[in-house]
């Protein structure tokens, strides 16, 4: 193969080859059932110098997917023996095969316990990193003092892997922070960079998870600081460099680490102010890599109390994120903002055309993303524009999204709608765009908005008429048109409106409409319900008798309709045309102006307060003839059944 | 020639990593809500969906490593290339790039810097091509047990412990050297100090 320092291990890369020549699964099967009868043969014998080579084959053969717990008593073994090779394999085992969670696991920690004090620091190294993979809390608890001392005295190559292992132990056992908390302070002063940066990582662990120990380490900014400047300021170092930035594994952690310190506290954010500037601006931005030390800085100035100048400086690097050729970074720019967009709302908004921009973006996540912040930024001065760009992203947004657009862009429009008649239209461009994607309620509340406008009922009755003629695909706004159909039919019939270019309708036409909803395989139960009721409604300002009869025989059809809702219906509204004639016309009177009954309700202004779910009014066409109405003028078909 | 056959001599397993760089991270995903800084697991996988290797730096048990290995696979997998490298996953960030053949998928939690996470993966990378030479998927295949031992040296507990590329690969060659050494007697009876 290529060159290197170890020489391959033959049999190993035998069966590997030998499975992989297999041409089925069940050969495949075979060939790992006759290996791994072979492997476990040898894991009974005694010390025949090939057990690494045997336990290794047995891990591939995990790795592949098969059952391999008979090996993990023999980890055990390997792991106490005095052969490097076989520890290295049998520690590994161990990581692949034992977790936390088996019995066998304790079985091991007197291995690691003896080898943590190992005079070959590689075999430290092993005991180390098994530790810090899947020690439990009970060995963690064991080999807590072992990992302590290893903190003090030893090797930079050993310091910073028992750092790393004391991380871990927190992590299981948080109470023995404390325990390392001395030691880990002391670590800061060490130049090696691993140990360093072992140190950050355990003392921001230590920090994050006791508040005391916290306190305690903000003295330790101005050190950090120091060091953060060496790194950001210091020539070329060429064992840390990438692409021209000094060790930004260690820079992005002493950042983290300063955010952790700084947060709530005026005296640590204070301390750090400069240097936070001087990295924001000085860290090239050219490289993924640069970017990443800038994203950890701007989310340490969002985080800590630092100054109104420096968070600016913080959002204008997330706009130029957003401006960046490489997607992840323009991801990730429109993740944070989305965080921000509460608290440092005006300085988002300076960044408003580059987010919609993005909502063209050809990566769902970052479309999904846009859309978020979108609405977010949607305010009272900026609706009109704003809504523009987001009916246009309905139009074409993926279908995934557009529920969520179509909800943000309704509750958008409730909050800042400039005037009724735009937000009626906006609604009404929304249900033809996306109709099949929106929530329920949004028919009674469209209903409630409609007659709240009593100036724009011709208007509206008008578009809804001219809708539903193009397509009666989209239930919820079938439903609509049908209901102002039944309602203001008289307004449409009368052939003139103010708002918009009048249509010529005859009673005949506005019929056809309506029965072509009735007799469309297309319209649910529900949309059907809506036509017949308006059907019925068009009784009143119908004059002609030939119209007349057309609307009882279209009721009486339904009579025997198979769904009981509609059956129910149109035999009562019979009953209207039989027997009580002379109630219908107060029966099916003009609705009154339905009441909001949900707080926060504006239209055009905007009060700042987040929107609450508009109740779902009932809105059953049954319900006027119901007793429940407030301004209740009509009587419910029982009282109707007075003798 | 059955398919498998074909599958086998693709040229695809040569390709070098390196050169062939492409940017689809996927984040890592945190399962663990305690910390919020902490890489959870790095899966390697092929394209075909095979695992090449898996490290683990939380406990779970067999069958959810299993499961949760297959829905990442297949979920990394449906992604087109020109997406982006970080998606939401369950509750944690997954972090992957391609190289070549070879997925490299990180889980990282809520916290943690996702761009930062993506030079992880090249520093692994570079790691591999620096011992192996021009490191190509069947460097890996057949010599996983150093691909991990590599991994072991530059990350431990899911956390880099070393920054220096010199530096690790220097312990590695050490550590090979010792264990080339197995043939002479085992190392002496008071080895512990």
């Amino acid at each position: 193969m290529h060159h290197t320092a170890m020489s391959p291990s033959v049999p190993l890369q035998e069966m590997i080859r030998a499975i992989r020549s297999a041409r089925t699964q069940c050969e495949e099967r075979g060939v790992i059932q006759r290996e791994c009868a072979a492997i476990r043969a040898q894991f009974r014998q005694s010390d025949n110098g090939g057990r690494s080579h045997n336990l290794a084959k047995l891990l591939y053969v995990h790795m592949l997917g098969y059952p391999a717990h008979f090996g993990q008593m023999e980890c055990v073994r390997m792991i106490a023996s005095p052969r490097y090779s076989e520890k290295r394999v049998g520690y590994l085992g161990a990581m692949m095969l034992l977790d936390e969670k088996q019995d066998a696991s304790l079985l091991i920690t007197n291995s690691i316990k003896n080898d943590l004090s190992h005079s070959n620091q590689y075999v430290q190294s092993l005991a180390l990193c098994t530790l810090a993979c899947m020690g439990s809390a009970e060995m963690c608890r064991d080999l807590a003092p072992e990992i302590d001392r290893l903190l003090r005295a030893s090797n930079s190559y050993i310091k910073k892997k028992a750092a790393l292992c004391a991380v871990h132990i927190v992590r299981k056992v948080h109470d023995l922070g404390e325990l390392f908390t001395p030691a880990a302070r002391s670590l800061l002063a060490e130049k090696n960079h691993g140990v360093l940066h072992g140190a950050v990582v355990l003392i921001t662990e230590l920090c994050e998870r006791n508040q005391e120990t916290l306190e305690r380490f903000r003295k330790t900014v101005p050190d950090l600081v120091q060091i953060m400047k060496g790194l950001v300021i210091s020539g070329y170092s060429p064992e840390h460099d990438v692409a021209g930035i000094s060790d930004p594994f260690l820079q992005v952690r002493i950042l983290r680490l300063l955010r952790i310190l700084g947060r709530n506290n005026e005296g640590a954010s204070d301390a750090m102010n400069d240097l936070l500037a001087q990295v924001a601006t000085n860290t090239d931005s050219t490289k993924t890599v640069g970017n990443a030390v800038l994203y950890e800085t701007v989310l340490t100035v969002l985080h800590i109390k630092s100054e109104s100048g420096l968070r600016v400086l913080a959002v204008n690097i997330l706009g130029r994120f957003l401006l960046n050729n490489d997607r992840n970074i323009r991801y990730i720019a429109m993740i944070s903002l989305q965080k921000i967009v509460g608290t440092d709302h005006n300085a988002v908004q300076r960044h408003r055309g580059t987010i919609v921009d993005c909502l063209k973006d050809q990566d769902a996540s970052v479309k999904r993303r846009a859309l978020d912040l979108s609405l977010a930024l949607v305010s009272a001065s900026n609706v009109r524009s704003m809504m523009k760009e987001l009916l246009l992203f309905l139009s074409s947004c993926p279908p995934e999204l557009r529920a969520q657009a179509a909800s943000g862009i309704f509750n958008a429009a409730e909050r800042y709608a400039p005037s009724q008649r735009w937000h009626i239209d906006t609604i009404l461009h929304v249900l033809t765009t996306a109709g099949g994607d929106v929530r329920d309620e949004t028919v009674p509340n469209l209903i409630q908005l409609i007659t709240n406008a009593s100036e724009l009922h011709c208007y509206t009755v008008h578009k809804l008429y001219r809708a539903l003629l193009t397509d009666i695909s989209q239930q919820s706004l079938v439903q609509v048109a049908c209901w102002c159909i039944g309602e203001y039919g008289d307004l449409l019939l009368r052939g003139e409106c103010q708002e918009t270019e009048p249509v010529q309708v005859t009673e005949d036409d506005v019929l056809d409409a309506l029965e072509t909803v009735l007799q469309s395989h297309m319209s649910s139960p529900a949309t059907r319900g809506f036509a017949l009721t308006a059907t019925m409604k068009l009784r009143t300002p119908l004059s002609l008798t030939a119209n007349t009869d057309r609307i009882q025989s279209i009721v009486s059809i339904y009579g025997s309709c198979i769904d009981v809702e509609l059956q129910q219906r149109a035999v009562e509204y019979n009953a209207l045309f039989r027997k009580y004639d002379h109630m219908r016309a107060a029966v099916l009177e003009r609705m009154p102006v339905i009441e909001k009954n949900s707080p926060g309700h504006t239209n055009g202004e905007s009060t700042g307060e987040p929107i609450k779910d508009i109740q779902t009014l009932k809105v059953k066409q049954g319900e006027p003839l119901l007793p429940q109405q407030p301004a209740n003028q009509v009587l419910t078909l029982t009282q109707m059944h007075v003798v | 020639m059955c398919s498998f056959e074909c599958f086998l001599s693709a040229d695809v397993f040569n390709h070098p990593l390196l050169p062939l760089v492409n940017h689809c991270v996927s984040q890592l995903l945190m399962f663990s809500l305690i910390s919020s800084f902490q890489m959870q697991f790095m899966l390697l996988f092929s394209r075909q969906g095979k695992l090449r290797l898996q490290k683990w730096y939380v406990p779970l048990s067999d069958k959810e490593k299993k499961k949760i290995t297959r829905e990442l696979v297949q979920t990394v997998l449906a992604r087109k290339p020109k997406m982006c490298s970080f998606l939401e996953w369950r509750d944690l960030k997954i972090v992957y790039k391609r190289y070549a053949s070879l997925y490299f998928c990180c889980a990282i939690e809520d916290q943690d810097n996702e761009l930062i996470t993506l030079e992880i993966i090249h520093r692994y990378v570079e790691l591999l091509d620096k011992y192996f030479g021009s490191v190509c998927e069947l460097d890996i295949i057949f010599n996983f047990e150093k691909a991990y031992f590599i991994l072991d040296e530059f990350l431990l507990g899911g956390e880099a412990q070393e920054t220096s590329k010199k530096n690790v690969l220097k312990a590695i060659e050490q550590a090979d050297l010792l264990q080339e050494e197995w043939r002479t007697p085992p190392l002496t009876e008071n080895y512990y100090t």
